[in-house]
């Protein structure tokens, strides 16, 4: 069966792309996925440095795109799970080496080898977010509890919405669960209520998640803590894995207040 | 509506422009003001030219085609009382009246239903960035997000909310008025004025309607009467 294109997006950056991308590419590779990331961030290549591929690559994305490599060739294979590859972004070049033909022509190059094909888009609207989004099949926006962070959210959901792409689903990154009890920080059903799509994952906010970013061994390769449950919880759902978190279908007033009590409880 | 008796409507076949009496040069002088005024909204436009009795020779419709031109507008008929214009408007290519040239939507325009009386109705919601205009009345049935715009000649009916911004009226009528399930707009206008929603959050929405009043945008609740 032919691997799915997920891109993984938000407009707004620093929101967590790239490291969703990690993440879910571990969670899923863990469970036996073949996995390929693509690194659609060229000239601000961060996804290998993340997994801690940087040292391994030898050709990137523009060498194949240019014909100074074979696909194959590009293909990074991670150290740890031998169904994770990545495919980098070039660094030395910017957003116009590369097509969003060339994108969907690499992407149906390498769907029948894989389960998942994961792209980490650069942050933004513009050429980058479209060769990012040209070869996808399903749409992952991630956002953080923030006023801008949710409004850049919004303009990509409606880009997404006019390619065709069929309907995004919401990732809400680094929501801290003491802010929402304080009523300091928008809780989940707030971001869901204002962006109107479905949600597939809440990860809260955690210091591992930046160490293990810094040190290339993205947190779900443990579970030993909140945010890579989190991760893992997103896989299965994207297995098509009915995994229970909050019920978030047109919340009455009561809803909202009893979801407001369990969301504290979220991941654990 | 407002400004010097030059009169622009949003009709079922696009604008009409209305010049009345008094020198031709004065009235081209006023449109061309017009036009640059409201330069983004007239801009890929379609307009009918109602001069009243006034006749017109070639050269001058010429004029006025240039001129609307020049802001993206494209002329498409004279109505007039006087037989010597309607006679120079067909000679000009232009059709004599507004009863042939049903509007065909334009590319990439909002694919929406016209309501009989020029109205515009989209059933969808509008999201941060996506914006939409029309001469007419424009109705929604969705929300309009922080970040999206309406811009309408006529009223604005909103059966969602609105986060948004909206301009009804836009064309100089200040008789237009803005309703919505939960009317909290970024800004609202309504003819050449600007109003901002109160600060700080309401319990429960309320249907709204914005209009002017004294110089002054004011909602009060929508209900029928």
């Amino acid at each position: 069966m032919a691997g799915r294109v997920l891109t993984v997006t938000s407009g707004k950056g620093g929101v967590g792309k790239t490291t969703v991308t990690a993440n879910l590419g571990v969670a899923l590779a863990t469970r036996g996925q073949r996995v390929v990331v693509i690194d659609a961030d060229i000239g601000l290549r961060n996804l290998d440095v993340m997994l801690g591929l940087e040292n391994r690559i030898v050709y990137d994305l523009v060498d194949v795109v240019e014909g100074r490599c074979r696909l194959r060739q590009a293909l990074v294979r991670d150290k740890r799970l031998s169904e994770l590859y990545l495919l980098p972004a070039a660094q030395s070049r910017d957003k116009t080496a590369v097509s969003a033909e060339d994108m969907v022509r690499i992407c149906d190059e390498m769907r029948p080898s894989f389960d998942f094909l994961l792209v980490d888009s650069p942050a933004g609207i513009e050429q980058g977010f479209r060769n990012a989004v040209a070869p996808a099949d399903e749409v992952l926006i991630v956002t953080n509890p923030e006023v801008a962070a949710v409004r850049d959210a919004d303009r990509v959901i409606g880009l997404i919405e006019a390619e065709e792409k069929g309907p995004a689903r919401l990732i809400i990154n680094r929501i801290k669960p003491d802010m929402v009890r304080r009523g300091d920080m928008m809780d989940t059903a707030a971001v869901v209520e204002l962006l109107a799509v479905d949600l597939i994952g809440i990860v809260p906010e955690d210091e591992a998640v930046i160490t293990a970013a810094n040190t290339g061994r993205p947190v779900a390769f443990s579970d030993n803590n909140l945010a890579a449950r989190a991760f893992h919880n997103i896989a299965r759902r994207l297995m098509g894995e009915d995994v229970p978190f909050m019920p978030l279908k047109e919340p009455g007033f009561f809803e909202r207040l009893v979801r407001f009590v369990r969301s504290e409880g979220e991941g654990q | 509506m407002v400004t010097n008796g030059l009169v622009v409507k949003g009709i079922r076949q696009g604008l009409l422009i209305v010049l009345g009496e008094g020198p031709w040069e004065e009235w081209m002088a006023r449109l061309a003001r017009r036009l640059e005024a409201g330069a983004s909204f007239f801009h890929g436009g379609r307009a009918a030219l109602d001069v009243g009795g006034r006749e017109l020779d070639e050269g001058e419709i010429q004029e006025v085609r240039d001129l609307l031109a020049r802001y993206g507008v494209e002329l498409w008929a004279i109505t007039s009382t006087c037989d010597a214009t309607i006679l120079a408007a067909v000679r000009s290519g232009l059709a004599p009246g507004l009863e042939l040239g049903e509007r065909q939507p334009a590319a990439g325009e909002e694919a929406g239903e016209l309501l009989p009386a020029g109205g515009l109705v989209l059933r969808r919601t509008l999201r941060s960035g996506q914006r939409v205009e029309h001469p007419g009345d424009v109705v929604i049935i969705g929300d309009v997000h922080a970040g999206a715009e309406v811009v309408a000649g006529g009223n604005v009916l909103i059966w969602g909310r609105l986060e948004g911004m909206v301009h009804a009226g836009a064309m100089g009528d200040e008789e237009a008025v803005v309703c919505a399930l939960d009317l909290t707009p970024t800004q609202l206008r309504i003819a050449g004025y600007v109003a901002r929603s109160p600060e700080g959050k309401r319990h429960r929405p309320v249907p709204e309607m914005a209009r002017l009043r004294d110089g002054q945008i004011e909602a009060v609740p929508w209900r029928s009467r």
